[in-house]
């Protein structure tokens, strides 16, 4: 099934790819060059690094039937924490261990109001989401802080053949998948994600679960924030991670797993991440301006969740008769 | 020929040659049905057997592939519930479908509310409101939010709505399922006012006692199709659970000779002492022993839920103690006892059971799974042992383990609960309403499980608003009324007499009970 | 016992008005502060500076709070809003005049938001990815009209924009003022004595059975996000009037002040439970925050970010504790 809703999005793929190609040639070429590979792909993987560590995260919150809405302030505060640390004279690794227990505490406190409050997870995140920013701007006083820690920039801008930003995600993205299908947790959390009540009743830690996973996305917004300002070497809290949770949440329903919550794709959530970032790439490829990828992003969501839906998954699949038509219909002709 | 009210006179609903399909499968194959004014009818059948489709058939949610409905000998051809309404069938759904945050009297009038310069005109709606439901004897208030009133109240809403349009036919689909047995009695006396009113009415029910009641005539149908038309007092019941099942009902009887064989063994599993919780059940004392099966009786809100629940660790006790072994548990939720083997079914299947958009092998070892923790997954072989023997075991249809569970009918998703608590091999299992909802095929295979369970020595915590099945399968009988443990009856004080006697003590004549 | 009719049957008439009560308190609490810290603050004008400044957000809560009230969401306000200035701006700049401007910017909101709705419906997509995709198309329509800031130069706009109205005491007002007010009256009078109204609270209280009682809550669930979107061209324009210019990045983030307008308002995210007035409320108490922190001087306006979170925080919390009594 998950296999199925995959066509579309690597249909997506596929085609922004060639139109790429056609408006550059070269599109696909890579080099080496100081044992660095080079290329527009790399630079695609390289950029699209954060959102697609951010999408993992989202993958598994999104599976417990939840949402988090306040990755990107997450972001900007890692990033702020870890450039303002090392601005006031501290070192690299210091810095990142420091923003990233500011990371999972923040996640704590998101997965507190979803599960043990019992919260709506879309407004329990809105909280952070709100103050978040704040909070980002609160540590940098409202400026751009810029640093130049060689380490540091090593997250978000390094290179070990590949960019490192982009192994750091694949490695995240390898793990989950590992962790939760070798072990029963992806299990759990789909469980979780469908049925609460009956998972709890049955001995499943839904608490847990939910609490563990809410910790998990904002750890990888937090790696995310890091690699964003250690690429720029600057913390910008009004501006870093700005809509990269729309960016995510998009990347997640694009792989196909629906927001309602339940079964989930990782593999779904990589093309999808793929999806937004070539977007993202070739509008800028093309020449039209950076602001107008809003409208190419638009046009692919809406048609990527319309050919999800089963409405048109049922008119495409063979027009079958159907005694019933759906209840909307009826509804039209009872107003 | 017989005493029905109808005899002589033109139906008012002719159905004829109804089929209806879903995707190629006839969920209904050329049935007929009949309803003529001023009768109760009743629609018999086990799930799956096509009852609810011919009731939306007739109300016009779903449109059928072939037959006609005459309605007041006009063809009709319904394409929306508000159009079937209109034309005078109301219909009053089991879970009861209104809207919980509106007042009752907009839930009464809402579509035909009276107006005033075109803006709803409340006060003459809360008039319009306070005289239909007068109609019925129910005198609320009408400004109060529905969801303040109890599930009973909220039903007599739902038929007071049915009445704002001149219904001339009023469909009740299993209205009984939450209430009591005085609120039966009270929903009883408004249909039999309502039928001397001329109104025709379907009455669907799994309860055959209320079925007998109130019935005028039957209809009964088996797997989408009609298996005829009947007066209740030229079928009896053997012969109705007969045309239900379309086989004799031998496994009734295995069952409860089972029970008069079996003697309680000695080491209480577990203990309560003085176990309670505010504002759902009084302290209560209770022992439930090895190869012992223990009935719960009592009313609606009696108490038994919340009983099991305090049992089972779902819901937390603020006085009394707790053993399971002779070891006390402090409660922090159902794990700590599904640890020590006290396993708990829920009665609300779909929102306390199963886990719908996972597969049959998934929900089945979810509990085993939960208790193993997520880093010691079940050895794909391992669980494909288990559900291949419980889907034998408990002749789960389809017997496809990736069968997605929502797709499975209510009983059979009922033996996928069950198969789940089993293979975690409990020493005590709570089964809360087991056999609600499912038919009677499905039932009689449950009853005779918990038999043989408690046979191979597993303590069993049977609760049900069956008297009958109660008896059937019980060695003791724990009797609530009104939230307090009222009697324990066991071996031969047994019977549904015993049982009504106890419950109905006091507070109630012996008429209240009579269904 | 515990259908999903019965798991939210026990609500009680006083507690649902308790959030609104509680919105009404910190109200009154915030501009009590104010009024004891500071001496101008107990003024008339600051309380008619209130409405002013947040004329718009009023208009956008207000429809905000009837996709809330079905159990939706609308992200795309603040887009659809800056593509309102946006297309009022430049079509003022081509000299179209000014009241077809004005339904040109009406037209376009409210077909935005009914196609959302439409798709939301038909589609069965989650409303909170069509919003967003709403919100990433009005926003890119924005940019696709102009990159750059248009500013308003029409002078019967700006006239409009510019006039005040004097009230008895010295306070003036604006005519966005009013234009929010009357929003706010026709809200009330549909939400609670047109059948449409009746039907939005019906659907959020329980969609299905509203279906089953016939009611046309397909109307009433593709309404909400056209009146969203209406209300979203509407508080654009008021916003154009405020700004005197459209731009893609005016109102970046509105969504969210709405969206926490709305809840501080009272109104439940579950749907079905919520008042009109209530979201006013919540906009005034967001709006009393911001003066108070500007009052202050010392503070930096993201204190204002905080304490809206911590507002929100606190709203949500009561909300939660109420549904938990309930059980």
């Amino acid at each position: 099934m998950i296999r199925g809703r995959l066509l579309w999005p690597l249909v997506a793929l596929a085609g922004l790819i060639v139109l790429n190609v056609v408006f550059t040639p070269s599109f696909l070429e890579l080099r080496i060059q100081d044992g660095h590979l080079y290329g527009s792909l790399v630079d695609i993987l390289r950029n699209g690094a954060p959102t697609l560590l951010i999408a993992v995260g989202m993958t598994l919150v999104i599976a417990t039937r939840g949402i988090d809405l306040s990755v990107g302030a997450v972001a900007a505060i890692a990033g702020a924490i870890g450039c303002t640390w090392i601005a006031d004279g501290g070192d690299a690794p210091t810095a990142v261990l420091l923003a990233l227990s500011v990371c999972v505490l923040l996640g704590l406190w998101n997965g507190f109001l979803v599960s043990v409050l019992g919260i709506q997870p879309i407004i329990a995140t809105l909280v952070l989401m709100t103050a978040g920013r704040g909070g980002a701007m609160l540590l940098t006083e409202g400026q751009i802080v810029t640093i130049s820690d060689p380490t540091y920039r090593q997250i978000g801008a390094g290179f070990l053949i590949l960019p490192i930003a982009i192994l750091i995600s694949l490695a995240v993205l390898l793990a989950v998948a590992l962790l939760t299908r070798r072990t029963a947790l992806g299990m759990l959390i789909e469980a979780v994600g469908v049925n609460p009540e009956a998972s709890k009743l049955a001995g499943v830690r839904s608490r847990t679960i939910t609490w563990t996973v809410y910790v998990f996305a904002a750890l990888c917004a937090g790696v995310a924030g890091l690699m964003i300002s250690s690429n720029v070497s600057a913390a910008d809290a009004n501006n870093a991670g700005l809509w990269i949770e729309m960016d995510a949440i998009l990347a997640v329903v694009i792989g196909g797993t629906s927001l309602a919550g339940g079964r989930y794709s990782l593999a779904g959530t990589l093309v999808g991440a793929l999806v937004i970032q070539t977007l993202t790439t070739t509008v800028y490829t093309i020449g039209v301006p950076t602001n107008i990828t809003l409208l190419f992003k638009a046009v692919v969501v809406i048609t990527v969740c319309l050919l999800q839906s089963p409405r048109v998954a049922r008119a495409v699949s063979g027009r079958r008769k159907s005694p019933t038509p759906a209840p909307r219909s009826r509804k039209v002709a009872a107003g | 020929m017989t005493d029905s009210p109808a005899t002589g006179g033109n139906p008012v609903v002719d159905m004829r040659g109804i089929t209806v399909e879903f995707s190629g499968v006839k969920a209904l194959a050329d049935v007929d049905f009949r309803l003529f004014p001023g009768e109760v009818h009743a629609l018999m059948g086990e799930n799956g057997a096509g009852k609810s489709t011919l009731i939306k058939a007739l109300t016009g949610v779903h449109r059928p592939t072939a037959g006609t409905i005459l309605l007041k000998d006009e063809p009709v051809e319904f394409t929306a519930p508000g159009q079937a309404r209109n034309a005078g069938i109301s219909t009053v759904y089991q879970e009861v479908n209104l809207c919980p945050n509106l007042s009752v009297a907009e839930n009464i009038l809402l579509g035909h509310e009276p107006r005033r310069l075109g803006a709803i005109d409340g006060r003459a709606m809360r008039a319009r409101a306070t005289e239909l439901m007068a109609r019925i004897g129910l005198s609320i208030d009408p400004a109060s939010v529905l969801s303040s009133h109890s599930i009973a109240v909220q039903q007599l809403v739902a038929i007071t709505r049915a009445l704002v349009v001149d219904a001339s036919v009023l469909v009740l689909d299993e209205p009984t399922s939450s209430l009591d047995s005085d609120e039966v009695e009270e929903l009883f006396r408004i249909v039999r006012v309502l039928r001397d009113e001329g109104v025709a009415i379907l009455f669907v029910s799994h309860f055959l006692d209320q079925v007998y009641e109130i019935a005028d005539r039957m209809t009964v149908l088996r797997n989408g199709s009609l298996v005829g038309e009947y007066l209740p007092q030229n079928l009896d019941r053997m012969a109705l659970v007969s045309a239900m099942l379309g086989r004799e009902a031998g496994l009734l009887d295995e069952v409860e000779r089972r029970s008069e064989e079996r003697t309680p063994q000695s080491a209480p599993v577990l203990v309560a002492q003085g176990l309670g919780r505010a504002g759902a059940i009084e302290p209560f004392d209770l022992e439930i022993h090895e190869g012992e099966v223990v009935g719960l009786a009592g009313l609606l809100g009696s108490g038994r839920t919340e009983l099991a629940r305090l049992l089972s660790g779902a819901d937390r006790p603020d006085t009394g103690l707790l053993m399971v072994d002779g070891e006390t548990i402090r409660s922090r939720g159902p794990r700590s006892l599904i640890a020590r083997g006290v396993a708990f079914c829920s009665e609300d299947r779909k929102a306390e059971g199963v886990v719908e958009d996972l597969s049959v092998r998934d929900n089945l070892i979810l509990a085993t799974q939960a208790a193993r923790g997520w880093a010691r997954p079940v050895a794909r072989r391992t669980a494909e042992a288990m559900v291949a023997e419980y889907i034998e075991r408990l002749d789960i249809r389809p017997a496809d383990p990736d069968a997605v569970m929502g797709n499975l009918s209510g009983g059979n998703q009922q033996k996928v609960l069950l198969a789940r608590w089993l293979v975690t091999r409990p020493r005590l299992l709570i089964l809360d309403e087991p056999t609600r909802g499912i038919d009677v095929g499905a039932k009689a295979q449950i009853q005779k499980v918990v038999a043989e369970l408690a046979a191979e020595g597993m303590a069993v915590l049977f609760i049900s608003a069956e008297l009958e099945e109660v008896v059937r399968v019980s060695d003791r009988v724990v009797v609530l009324r009104d939230r307090h443990k009222v009697a324990e009856l066991s071996g031969a004080e047994i019977s549904v007499d015993s049982v009504m006697t106890a419950i109905a003590a006091d507070a109630h004549s012996s008429t209240a009970v009579a269904s | 016992m515990s259908t999903p009719t019965l798991a939210s049957a026990r609500l009680r008439l006083p507690q649902r008005f308790l959030p609104v009560v509680a919105t009404l308190v910190v109200f009154v609490a915030t501009f009590g502060i104010g009024s004891v810290r500071y001496q101008d603050f107990a003024s008339g004008q600051v309380v008619a500076n209130l409405f002013i400044d947040n004329a718009f957000l009023i208009v956008l809560a207000v429809g905000m709070t009837f996709v809330i009230l079905t159990g939706g969401i609308d992200l795309s306000v603040g887009a659809v809003a800056a593509l309102s200035t946006m297309i009022a701006a430049a079509t003022l700049e081509a000299g179209w005049p000014p009241l077809l401007s004005i339904l040109a910017v009406l037209v376009v909101g409210t077909g935005l938001g009914l196609l959302m709705g439409l798709v939301i419906h038909h589609f069965d997509v989650q409303p909170f990815i069509v919003t967003l995709a709403g919100m990433f198309l009005a926003r890119g329509l924005c940019f696709l009209i102009s990159v750059e800031s248009v500013s308003i130069t029409d002078a019967s706009f700006r006239t409009f924009a510019t006039g005040t109205l004097e009230l008895p005491g010295g306070v003036t007002l604006t005519y966005s003022v009013l234009v929010a007010l009357a929003v706010v009256a026709a809200a009330l009078y549909v939400l609670h004595l047109t059948r449409f109204g009746r039907t939005v609270y019906a659907v959020g209280g329980s969609e299905s059975s509203a279906r089953l009682m016939g009611l046309a809550t397909a109307r009433a669930k593709v309404g909400v996000y056209a009146v969203s979107g209406f209300c979203s061209a509407l508080g654009g324009l008021l916003f154009a009037l405020y700004m005197l210019s459209g731009y893609g990045l005016h109102a970046v983030g509105m969504e969210l002040d709405v969206i926490a307008a709305v809840v501080i308002g009272g109104t439940l995210l579950a749907g079905g439970v919520g008042y009109v007035a209530g979201s006013m409320a919540g906009v005034l108490v967001l709006g009393t925050v911001q003066a108070l922190i500007s009052f202050e001087g010392t503070l930096s306006s993201w204190w204002t970010k905080i304490v809206i979170g911590a507002l929100l925080l606190a709203f949500i919390v009561l909300q939660r504790l109420i549904v938990r009594q309930r059980h």
